[in-house]
């Protein structure tokens, strides 16, 4: 996976047109904690898995609240993360203070990925290394975008970033289309599975994930460790139910989740001609 | 109509007494003294006129009287404010009328803003700058939200007020504030002001256009004796909040009748531990 000759600088095209740095970023955000988002068409949702760096210290922030319409959760490098919600949040104190309304979601992720492409073309610069997902609700409805390190963007009914998200992606990819209209309360079981599936075998707990929700009548807040605890113990109980009948089932199921999930890294890197910035 | 028509054309002397005064003949007539002519005019009027031409600026600084400005960037827009501390309350009130000169520009714009959970401020002054001013503070405030995960307290929130109103010390908030609200502690404070930033936190207070004749009858019922007397006593009244507010109706009452920019309706904030409590009341229109 290592292009030498061309990937010393970012203002450096490689002879196939590709700019190795901005893709060595992106690589960043896969080493990153898994982080998933999805939308119905009046509630956002975001999870995110807490990495602690040690058993010793807390698990690193990694959802933060922008205003109380937009929320933003990161992979890849979090300081990086948090400089651009700081940026983020002063946008949109600047844009209430002048126009006395809400920043619409869709300009303030274009104002974030005019800023990453900057960092993209300037010799003195490296380009950021942090995936955001950006939930929003606006006039237009409720969003969830993605903006890369490269300066994309791109809006999403449901993804998932970071390590392990291919498993997360997957479920998703299941169930996207009856995200729409899906109820607040089963968006988040929905994203506390996603997440679930990101863990592959780690037994699901409230410290474990972080759930933040939008919505219409809702402000964007993080859920408190006591409401996420009391959901994945209903859905404990739903899969105890269902336990002992299933578990041939289930244990089959994921294996073919792993194999799954294996061959399509496999199926990524044999894909290196495709630039990933090209999507 | 034809003497309307005559009095049009002023003649050149009356032209130039009107826009400069007497000043540019008495410097003519100095140059008559000293035989000097202006060019060949007959006319001394009409040399006048050459001459203003010729040195055009430098004559009228000489010779015209300094003027002021005649825009300002300021208005007051009248009213009054209260604030009174208790135990665990704070009472905050201001009327509602909007004035300009001797005229009234709305009988219903509210001067009370809240500024953070615990804290409300009343602004009487120019509402322009009063509006801008609490923009300014809402915004900084979310910011410290961001930052701390909590909202401001009434201290911190009243020295952020007062550096705000420093910071424009060379062309200040028309703005007479009064901030109230409940410590770290619970109990009721209230912080007053003065237009560039000078504070000092307070068991009462009035602002605005009636507070001369507010600010007098609140000594007489809320000042505490003073606090060289032992027991030291506290800046916060005594009085139930049911009370407080019954003083703050009596208060404005009094000050609608004499205060012509005092009026319309009272608008009342109560905070306690419960939260915040809104109630009104209605004023002399006059």
């Amino acid at each position: 996976m290592f292009r030498n000759q061309y990937d010393t600088d970012v203002t450096t095209w490689s002879p196939a047109g590709r700019l190795f740095q901005v893709e060595y970023a992106m690589e960043a955000v896969k080493q990153g904690s898994a982080a998933i988002g999805l939308r119905s068409k009046t509630h956002v949702v975001l999870g995110c898995v807490n990495k602690a760096n040690s058993e010793l210290s807390s698990h690193q922030k990694k959802i933060f609240k922008v205003d109380d319409h937009i929320g933003v959760a990161i992979a890849g490098l979090t300081a990086d993360g948090r400089v651009l919600s700081r940026y983020m949040r002063n946008e949109c104190i600047n844009y209430n203070f002048t126009y006395e309304s809400p920043l619409p979601v869709g300009r303030l992720v274009v104002q974030l990925a005019d800023k990453a492409q900057v960092c993209t073309q300037r010799s003195w610069k490296r380009p950021y290394g942090v995936g955001l997902l950006v939930a929003g609700l606006d006039e237009s409805g409720a969003h969830l975008y993605y903006n890369c390190p490269s300066g994309n963007y791109f809006e999403y009914q449901a993804f998932a970033i970071g390590s392990r998200s291919q498993a997360a992606k997957t479920y998703l990819e299941r169930r996207f289309e009856n995200f729409t209209d899906s109820s607040r309360d089963d968006l988040v079981k929905d994203a506390i599975t996603a997440i679930r599936e990101t863990l592959q075998g780690e037994t699901l707990k409230s410290s474990i994930c972080t759930i933040a929700v939008v919505g219409v009548g809702e402000p964007f807040h993080i859920l408190d460790q006591g409401t996420v605890q009391q959901i994945i113990d209903t859905f404990e109980i739903a899969a105890e139910q269902e336990g002992p009948a299933a578990e041939p089932d289930a244990a089959t199921g994921q294996d073919t989740a792993v194999e799954q999930g294996a061959a399509a890294d496999q199926g990524g890197s044999t894909d290196e001609g495709v630039a990933p910035m090209d999507i | 109509m034809e003497q309307q028509i005559k009095s049009q054309n002023r003649s050149c002397t009356e032209a130039i007494l009107a826009r400069y005064g007497k000043a540019p003949f008495f410097f003519f007539f100095l140059l008559r003294k000293l035989k000097i002519q202006i060019c060949g005019i007959k006319s001394f009027a009409s040399q006048i006129a050459v001459l203003i031409f010729l040195l055009g600026r430098p004559l009228v600084l000489i010779t015209m009287p300094k003027q002021q400005a005649n825009w300002s960037p300021y208005d007051n827009n009248g009213g009054s404010c209260v604030a009174i501390a208790g135990a665990d309350y704070c009472v905050i009130a201001a009327d509602t009328r909007m004035s300009t000169g001797y005229n009234i520009l709305t009988r219903d714009y509210s001067k009370i803003c809240k500024l953070a959970n615990k804290c409300v401020m009343a602004s009487s002054g120019f509402q322009a700058d009063v509006k801008a001013l609490q923009k300014h503070l809402a915004a900084r405030h979310l910011i410290y939200q961001h930052q701390h995960n909590k909202q401001m307290s009434c201290p911190a929130m009243a020295q952020l007020l007062s550096n705000t109103l420093y910071y424009k010390r060379f062309f200040p908030y028309y703005s007479f504030n009064v901030l109230g609200g409940l410590d770290n502690e619970g109990k009721g404070c209230v912080f007053t002001y003065d237009a560039v930033g000078s504070y000092e936190k307070v068991g009462y207070s009035s602002q605005g256009s009636g507070s001369t004749l507010i600010m007098p009858f609140l000594d007489n019922q809320l000042k505490s004796p003073s606090p060289l007397l032992l027991p030291v006593q506290d800046a916060v009244t005594p009085l139930a909040e049911a009370e407080a507010v019954d003083l703050v109706k009596t208060v404005f009452a009094s000050a609608s009748e004499r205060d012509i920019y005092t009026g319309d309706k009272l608008e009342i904030v109560v905070i306690n531990a419960d939260g915040i409590n809104r109630e009104y009341m209605d004023l002399r229109k006059d």
